[in-house]
């Protein structure tokens, strides 16, 4: 019980130790600032930047496009994935569709959905939404695939009804492989959507990155690179969260 | 008569491939009768046994089942060689999925399942999920799931073959003692000659590959009730088994030439 509690003391005093001597070689003029700020100017930023409404404006604007994509993403990608797991003519017409469109760099249809969708939120929600459906659609696919003919054979054995079957069996069976995707779907989101933020917009967290850099206020770039980054811990932490509430059985 | 076969067959694959797994196999089983099926691996007993319950269709013959059907009780459950339980589902909720297929509720499927916790010893671990229990536990918990539904006929596939000795023992002694109180028909396979001859009232004995009846055995020497340990001390026994065994011996060699090819 004690290691357990140095362990922890010790995971949160190192990285203390490292913003304090990095604070301590800014100080000394070891660091130069006009690159690396010191960890004391960057909190003073982000404070401002807090006060000032803009960091709310940006971090509500990048969750929005975040959560409002991946939910549009997420859900067709199960559904297409299980009907194309359960029924194999549905799967030897659409796999060729995905294989093909699947290696395109999302961001690389970034111009053509503003196209379709126009310069404001709706090109950044589909190019989030493309990302994660078809990691989806083809995670759900192989769990359902996957699933050994011995839960069938059990099911058919018992007389199970096929919604039954589908409750009961198909979709636990395959939610662990589900999850698989979800998470690799997290991390591509972030990443696609500070990319078209980057290029594309006026809000967000990653339009508040592009315009320090333009302007260059260092500081600011480095609290982006935080929030974001903290954004990716939270989310990843609640999916982790929800998976342990339907996943019960992998707990360990 | 409760299953009657005849002429069955099953033939896998086709050109190169084809494999005959059983060959005109028939066999007429009496109701609330005890066959235990013996036979080289790879003889087709789980092809038959998998015809029996619906899961492959038979390439030749007919098998026909005599269903006495008190409503809603199913025709047959099985218990399968490599358990099949769902690791999504927690030990209780296993032994009540034929239950629960049946529609029964929440409370009703638990307060029936029980029982059957505890006949495999492991009321501790009702909510337990699959993988936290050994594999002999496991195998328990399959056998638990059979008999919750209330079969008119089981159907097992090696049940016990990954149990270690003790736990054998006191298995085949549960399944008798269940068994002679619901007088089920059952449908046995086994590799294990004793175990044939404990549980069973005829052992049937198969060739190798593609199956066929050798001969069919009834244990006439030792009346029910009977206490699986009590009769290895039983000179008869031991004769028993060697006569079987020897019916065997060639098959399971050819067998093993199969194999080799």
């Amino acid at each position: 019980m004690r290691g357990a509690n140095q362990e922890r003391a010790l995971a949160i005093l190192s990285p203390l130790a490292v913003l304090v001597v990095w604070q301590l070689c800014s100080t000394m003029g070891w660091i130069d600032q006009r690159y690396v700020p010191s960890p004391v100017s960057i909190a003073q930023a982000g404070w401002d930047l807090a006060l000032s409404g803009r960091l709310a404006l940006d971090i509500g604007a990048t969750l929005r496009r975040l959560v409002v994509g991946y939910v549009l993403g997420a859900v067709p990608g199960v559904a297409l994935g299980m009907v194309m797991g359960l029924n194999r003519w549905v799967r030897a017409a659409i796999d060729p569709l995905i294989a093909a469109i699947y290696p395109i760099p999302k961001i690389a249809l970034l111009p053509l959905l503003m196209l379709a969708f126009g310069l404001g939120d709706g090109s950044k929600v589909a190019v989030v939404a493309m990302s994660v459906l078809f990691l989806t659609v083809i995670n759900t696919t192989s769990g359902v695939v996957q699933l050994d003919q011995i839960y069938f054979d059990v099911a058919r054995n018992y007389g199970t009804p096929w919604y039954k079957l589908f409750l009961r069996v198909i979709l636990p069976g395959a939610l662990p492989t589900i999850f698989a995707g979800l998470r690799i779907s997290l991390g591509v989101s972030l990443v696609v959507l500070v990319s078209a933020e980057f290029v594309a917009s006026d809000a967000g967290i990653g339009a508040l990155i592009w315009a320090s850099w333009q302007t260059l206020v260092v500081e600011n770039m480095f609290v982006g690179i935080i929030v974001i980054t903290v954004l990716g811990v939270l989310s990843t932490l609640f999916l982790h969260e929800c998976e342990r509430f339907l996943v019960p059985w992998r707990r360990n | 008569m409760k299953i009657r076969m005849d002429g069955l067959s099953k033939v896998f694959g086709e050109g190169d491939s084809r494999t005959v797994a059983l060959q005109g196999f028939a066999l007429a089983v009496d109701d609330g009768e005890f066959v235990c099926i013996v036979g080289p691996s790879g003889c087709g007993k789980t092809t038959m046994l998998r015809m029996v319950a619906g899961l492959e269709a038979p390439s030749g013959g007919d098998i026909r089942i005599d269903a006495a059907a008190a409503g809603g009780r199913p025709m047959n459950s099985m218990v399968f060689q490599d358990q099949g339980l769902f690791p999504w589902m927690t030990v209780i909720d296993n032994v009540a999925f034929g239950l629960e297929m049946r529609g029964l509720g929440r409370r009703e499927r638990r307060r029936r399942a029980e029982p059957f916790l505890e006949m495999i010893g492991l009321t501790r671990f009702r909510d337990h999920y699959p993988q936290q229990l050994s594999g002999g536990m496991r195998q328990r918990v399959s056998i638990a799931r059979a008999f919750a539904t209330d079969p008119e006929i089981l159907l097992m596939d090696e049940p016990f073959a990954a149990l270690d000795a003790q736990n054998k023992l006191i298995m085949q002694e549960e399944l008798l003692r269940i068994w002679e109180g619901t007088q089920k028909t059952v449908l046995f396979i086994t590799h294990a000659i004793d175990e044939a001859i404990a549980l069973g009232d005829r052992i049937v004995v198969m060739t190798a590959q593609p199956g066929r009846i050798k001969e069919i055995v009834p244990v006439l020497d030792f009346p029910r009730p009977r206490k699986p340990v009590e009769l290895r001390g039983d000179p008869r026994f031991g004769a028993l088994q060697l006569e079987i065994w020897r019916m065997l011996e060639d098959e399971v060699r050819a067998a093993r030439l199969q194999a080799k090819v």
